[in-house]
């Protein structure tokens, strides 16, 4: 591997894990709010597998640093600047129409971005995305049905469910950003070429929407700058709460 | 008229692998292992124990999660340790393996009945949804055999795990997802 497909490597997988904690974190905080037990259940269950890619995406970008760090530095020790997640997920959980839309466009991204990233010539990051292709399809199974359930129900649950899909939708443009880093790694075969996924994206997320009786919303406004480090000022307050314990007692084994 | 089980290629595999003259002693040891989550099964039912090797003096056991965030691989990691240090082999390295990725086809066919036994239905005692997911109804309840069964929750106590109840006796029991 030269230097420069390394660094980008490094860069890209620090991103995955950066989107995948900062999401896992998001769904953790519904443990013990969910409207009954079995959801309450499920949802600590979507945020373990999303920790647990983080683990695996930092792993790997410790061992590309090969500076000494280990998973939990780059999960504890960096700050909202030095994070690259991208800003849908950093979003408050909201109410619970929010969190499962939110959900439902993490569900469907990952599902047109898995089985591209399978295809990658890195072993390490091809090996994640067989993981994680499988729990995604359990994942988008709930989420789709209940943004079916909660725009085809009430009048209230329909109204807050167009609302978070209009609150949320100009943040979803971002997913299918490219910069230099990632259009290096898509030619070389390592990285997947996002701003060619948006069409099947949409396509998905418009099906399930339309059935859900809700409205898609124009593309009127997006806001964008996770992948350099501009995050909204949620980031900061989530790495708080997250990174308090670990930086409170550095180097504690117990 | 009698049936002769097959048994699965990957399964008879497997067992060729154990088999090793080197290092048959050690999947022995590791067969006290259990899945801290189902005490029931070994590591080796479970298909999380993938290899176990001899390189220069050090024994070099592999692993593999059956989810992303599997909360017990720390814990399997020590026990394995533990395991073969009581035996006395202390140089012992445990490393993870995320390729091929963990299937429930890898479970043993002794590990599925093991499983029902204890009261959690195997992947195969549902018919799977078109999708090839968890169905919402008709597993088979391991305690009456009844498939007049619900599902009640997608993720069980576990995220290997699907909640359903029988609408039969009313146990509640967990189902092994197919993954």
């Amino acid at each position: 591997m030269s230097d420069a497909i390394k660094a980008a490597t490094l860069e890209y997988a620090t991103r995955l894990g950066d989107d995948s904690v900062v999401l896992g974190h998001r769904i953790s905080e519904w443990i013990s709010y969910g409207p009954f037990l079995e959801e309450d259940i499920a949802y600590g269950n979507v945020s373990l597998d999303y920790i647990g890619r983080a683990r695996m995406f930092y792993t790997y970008a410790a061992e590309l640093a090969d500076d000494g760090r280990d998973e939990d530095d780059f999960a504890y020790m960096r700050n909202d600047r030095e994070y690259r997640n991208l800003l849908l997920f950093e979003m408050p959980k909201g109410d619970f129409a929010y969190s499962q839309v939110r959900q439902l466009f993490a569900d469907v991204y990952y599902t047109v971005l898995l089985p591209e990233l399978l295809q990658s010539k890195d072993e390490t990051l091809s090996a994640i995305a067989a993981k994680a292709i499988k729990e995604t399809k359990y994942h988008l199974r709930r989420s789709r049905d209940w943004v079916l359930r909660l725009g085809d129900g009430t009048e209230e649950s329909h109204k807050r469910t167009q609302k978070a899909v209009d609150a949320l939708w100009g943040y979803t443009h971002e997913l299918f950003d490219m910069d230099a880093t990632e259009q290096l790694l898509a030619d070389e075969g390592i990285g997947v070429d996002v701003s060619k996924l948006r069409d099947a994206w949409l396509q998905r997320v418009t099906e399930i929407l339309t059935e859900a009786t809700l409205t898609v919303p124009e593309d009127s406004w997006e806001v964008k700058g996770g992948r350099i480090g501009y995050h909204t000022e949620n980031l900061g307050h989530m790495l708080t709460e997250m990174q308090i314990v670990h930086r409170s007692h550095p180097g504690c084994k117990w | 008229m009698n049936e002769i089980s097959l048994m699965p290629v990957e399964e008879y595999e497997r067992l060729q692998q154990r088999s090793a003259e080197d290092v048959k002693e050690l999947w022995d040891i590791l067969d006290e292992v259990k899945d801290p989550e189902v005490p029931v099964l070994t590591i080796w039912d479970l298909g999380i124990l993938r290899d176990v090797q001899r390189q220069d003096g050090q024994i070099v056991v592999t692993i593999t999660p059956t989810y992303s965030g599997c909360p017990a691989m720390d814990n399997i990691t020590s026990d394995v340790k533990q395991a073969l240090g009581n035996a006395g082999y202390t140089d012992v390295k445990v490393q993870t393996k995320l390729a091929p990725a963990w299937s429930s086809e890898w479970m043993s066919s002794n590990g599925r009945k093991k499983l029902r036994d204890y009261g959690i239905a195997p992947p195969e005692d549902a018919e799977l949804d078109e999708d090839g997911l968890t169905p919402d109804a008709h597993a088979q309840c391991p305690h009456c055999s009844s498939r007049n069964t619900r599902r009640v929750s997608e993720f069980g106590s576990t995220a290997c795990k699907a909640l359903f109840q029988c609408n039969d006796c009313n146990e509640p029991f967990d189902y092994f997802k197919k993954i």
